[in-house]
């Protein structure tokens, strides 16, 4: 396998890893910090791509539309924080999947009536476009390198919020200890909403950026949520460290699942065979990493120990 | 009891509803009834490991797909003349319905038991993230399975036959899927009054109470969710003759999360709640259908006034609390 | 004869040794209280001995047998019968169905799938016999969210008859429970005995100097008195550390 090869699909998997870190980061700390599962997270990564697609194509700055999707992902779980998600906090898991999930239709079908069915186009900015050489003359996309980066800021910038600001001090007391937090006076309704409309803006902000090199559409944002999942199932529930290990892990095993499983079954099966079984366990291959670290480790890399 | 009354009430309906179908000649209402008759089983398949296991199986569209995709590899190769395999015997495949149920319950069983024996070595929201998950691996492997249709699905071009019925009409089919529905009926209802009932339904109050009697929550659990399955998974079969069709979509979240939907409408552990979830959803799906390609707008706002304000679903209204077995 | 022990009986949380090398035995015939202020690691120690916790060292025998590595379940099969002090019970479930369970799990025949439990006499009777030894019979119906505290406790107590154990763990069987009702509970509890010795962690003093024939004081971790009961309360250490001067 030629170097240039492999480097191309290494950082693949790492731009798809860093995106599904935005998702799930948001996820585990509203699960951390709240005890909430939330469903309607893709539905937040669908608004920040639309806002998204909308703004620039009314402008034409990319900048402007990042800037209104994290917004508007950010409004918008703000409003279903206060109006919906308020009331689940006091209720079973069931309780809080099946209010999420109506939210989910309701998002999903309203933006389909409001936007109609057909994808909507964002463009990379003309600034990242084209390729650009790295070290060992690998050509390597421009755009998706700046995910990365992207990516890799937000983490450390979400490192920095959790263990160097006030507001991180008290997620962190409020992941430990729920009711302590009120009791000392923290304002956990405030808290509870601007930690939901971090999440929120995270998740739109992913939106956006990959919904310019795949498609804005209805329900792009729910594969996206089960993957999310499977990353925080890994990495544990409520570790932002964990978030990222586990993205990185399913963003890099999914991509290069996909080129080297096909060529392993190539050891022992014909071209055909191979091709289409390598494909079909490729597309299994996270979800069996998922499974192996469930039998070491059930609540995952760096949960909670039971 | 008003449970009772309301299950005898249910019950007649889906006798004379058809019957009145019949009368005035559409057969279309008689298709669409049995729409609602086959999503109840798949329903009630669920509320066994969800109602009374407390299980929140969110990925119970995986044995829905594996009880479907049974029955159209099955029927596919039979009508295509060629056997599934000829090593190490020839395996052929077959369009006698009692044949595929038999595959597709054991299929969807075997699956639930692998699924249930890693995903109940967790709890609360990691079983529900973990079930989701699978549920979504099984969709992306019929994705990737060209041999059948990929992501196209597979076309059965006739219904498959049933001994002494005619398949074909309608009504007869009906007849066959309700007779189905009522058999799995009465055995929840046993199972419910069963020791194993008590236990499991004791294990979803309260696991540590279970524990200290000398019994293993877990694996009454994994019993009930492989039950769940199987039930779930011959609902799926059914599906796929009645729409000759079957493709990775009867294995989608969005398919998980309708199965879902109706248990609770019709009222989570309660024996009919499937059956009242079911009818009410194809009757909005129909008429709500008919007006707005929009619908699932008003499904999704309906659940959540459900999931805040009603959360015994339809059963739960009419009957009230829920008396002993 | 030692029906169950706990020997050196190890666990750490972190910096907190919650137990200390705790070793004590229950003896058939007796009830065995263990007393000691909050925080003195008496949850930890019946955690340990029915097997909700694993010891970091040390070990469990029941009936001579080292149960250490066995389960809560698999010491309950062997004759373990625990109580609850914050009741562990099916709260939408009735009380005979409460009790009934206790009798499943005894008899461990979970696996029956198509005759209704409650027209099993064997399941039956033994519950209904159980309730009326703590005197629920009347409630049998009532569903158990909808009982009073002390019936509740009482309600535990039936559930551990159902299951005919070796021996009993209470915790904190009077908790909650006003005069009349600790003195109801004391008086059955002291017949109780010779059917299975009793380890009762209690915090109520007049039922423990009703009811004990030995008793053992926990503080932080270490038990620093054991012996029957006229002389741990005339001990002097126990006495500074534990009980006080009107003792």
């Amino acid at each position: 396998m030629p170097l240039a090869l492999l480097a191309e699909q290494v950082l693949n998997g790492l731009q798809f890893g860093v995106m599904l870190f935005l998702m799930a980061a948001g996820l585990t700390l509203i699960f951390g910090v709240m005890g909430l599962i939330n469903l309607a997270h893709g539905s937040l990564y669908m608004v920040g791509a639309f806002a998204a697609a909308a703004v620039a194509g009314a402008t034409g700055s990319f900048l402007l539309a990042l800037a209104a999707a994290m917004t508007a992902a950010a409004l918008a779980g703000a409003l279903v924080e206060l109006l919906v998600i308020r009331r689940l906090y006091a209720r079973d898991h069931l309780d809080q999947v099946l209010a999420t999930f109506a939210l989910i239709l309701i998002f999903s079908e309203g933006t389909r009536w409001l936007f109609g069915s057909f994808p909507l186009y964002l463009d990379i900015p003309a600034a990242l476009k084209g390729p650009v050489t790295l070290p060992g003359g690998i050509e390597y996309p421009r755009y998706r390198l700046a995910l990365i980066g992207i990516g890799l800021a937000v983490a450390l910038g979400l490192g920095l919020l959790i263990t160097r600001t006030r507001l991180g001090i008290r997620i962190r007391a409020g992941e430990n200890d729920r009711e302590m937090i009120a009791a000392l006076g923290v304002d956990i309704s405030r808290l509870y909403t601007v930690v939901f409309a971090l999440g929120a803006g995270l998740a739109g902000l992913a939106g956006a950026l990959v919904g310019a090199i795949q498609s804005v559409q209805v329900g792009m944002g729910e594969p996206v949520l089960i993957l999310a999942f499977v990353v925080i199932v890994i990495g544990g529930i409520g570790s932002i460290r964990g978030a990222l290990v586990g993205a990185i892990l399913v963003g890099l095993t999914d991509t290069l699942g996909g080129v080297f499983l096909p060529g392993f079954f190539r050891l022992f099966l014909d071209p055909a065979s191979a091709a289409s079984v390598g494909a079909s366990v490729a597309s299994m291959a996270i979800y069996i990493l998922m499974a192996a670290v469930l039998i070491w480790r059930p609540t995952g890399l760096y949960g909670a120990r039971a | 009891m008003r449970e009772t009354l309301t299950n005898l009430v249910l019950l007649i309906a889906l006798v004379a509803f058809p019957a009145w179908a019949l009368a005035v000649d559409e057969p279309f209402l008689i298709t669409l009834a049995t729409r609602a008759v086959i999503l109840a089983l798949a329903a009630v398949g669920l509320n066994i490991a969800l109602g009374w296991g407390g299980l929140v199986s969110l990925g119970h569209a995986a044995f829905f797909g594996i009880g479907g995709y049974a029955m159209g590899i099955l029927a596919s190769h039979a009508q295509g003349y060629t056997p599934l395999t000829e090593w190490p015997f020839v395996i052929e495949g077959t369009k006698s319905m009692p044949v595929i149920w038999l595959v597709a319950v054991a299929a969807s069983a075997l699956a639930a038991l692998g699924i249930g024996v890693l995903s109940l070595r967790t709890a609360g929201v990691y079983f529900i993230m973990i079930t989701l998950a699978f549920g979504q691996m099984l969709y992306y492997f019929a994705i990737s399975w060209t041999a059948y249709g990929g992501e196209d699905g597979l076309s059965i071009y006739v219904r498959n036959g049933f001994p002494g019925l005619n398949t074909l009409v309608p009504v007869q089919f009906y007849g066959l899927c309700l007779a189905v529905l009522i058999l799995v009926l009465a055995l929840n209802a046993a199972l419910i009054r069963s020791p194993f009932g008590l236990a499991l339904n004791a294990a979803r109050q309260s696991p540590e109470r279970v524990r200290t009697v000398g019994l293993d929550p877990r694996r009454l659990q994994l019993a009930a969710f492989v039950l769940s399955g199987a039930i779930t998974g011959l609902a799926g079969a059914l599906f796929a003759d009645l729409n000759r069709f079957v493709s990775p979509s009867m294995l989608s979240w969005q398919m998980s999360g309708e199965i879902m939907v109706l248990v609770i409408l019709g009222g989570a552990a309660r024996l009919f709640g499937p059956v009242a979830g079911a009818i009410l959803f194809v009757v909005l799906e129909h008429v709500l259908g008919g007006i707005s390609d929009y619908w699932h707008v008003f499904l999704g706002a309906l659940l959540l006034l459900i999931v805040l304000f009603a959360r015994g679903g339809i059963v739960g209204l009419i009957a009230g609390r829920r008396g002993g077995p | 004869m030692t029906v169950l022990a706990a020997r050196n009986l190890v666990k750490s949380f972190g910096a907190l040794r919650a137990s200390d090398g705790v070793t004590l035995d229950l003896r058939a015939g007796e009830i065995h209280a263990v007393i000691g202020p909050n925080g003195a690691g008496k949850s930890t120690l019946i955690a340990q001995l029915c097997g909700s916790l694993t010891p970091d060292s040390g070990s469990v025998h029941l009936l001579g047998e080292d149960v250490t590595a066995l389960t809560v379940p698999a010491r309950a099969r062997r004759g373990l019968a625990r109580t609850f002090q914050i009741s562990a019970l099916a709260m939408e479930d009735t009380v005979l169905e409460n009790a009934m369970l206790g009798a499943l799990g005894a008899q461990g025949r979970p696996w029956r799938f198509f005759r209704p439990a409650r027209r099993d006499p064997a399941l039956r009777d033994v519950a209904e016999e159980a309730l009326a030894r703590v005197g629920l019979s009347a409630h049998a119906p009532t569903r158990t969210a909808d009982l009073g505290h002390g019936q509740r406790r009482q309600l535990e107590v039936a559930i551990a008859l159902t299951m005919a154990p070796k021996a009993f763990v209470m915790d904190e069987p009077m908790a909650g429970l006003g005069a009349e009702g600790s003195k109801t509970l004391t008086g059955f509890l002291d017949g109780l005995r010779d059917e299975a010795p009793i380890l009762l962690v209690e915090h109520d003093m007049d039922a423990v100097f009703a009811l004990a024939d030995r008793i053992s004081v926990l503080v932080a971790g270490r038990l620093i008195a054991t012996g029957p009961t006229a002389e741990i309360r005339a001990d002097p250490a126990v006495r500074r550390a534990y009980l006080g001067e009107e003792a």
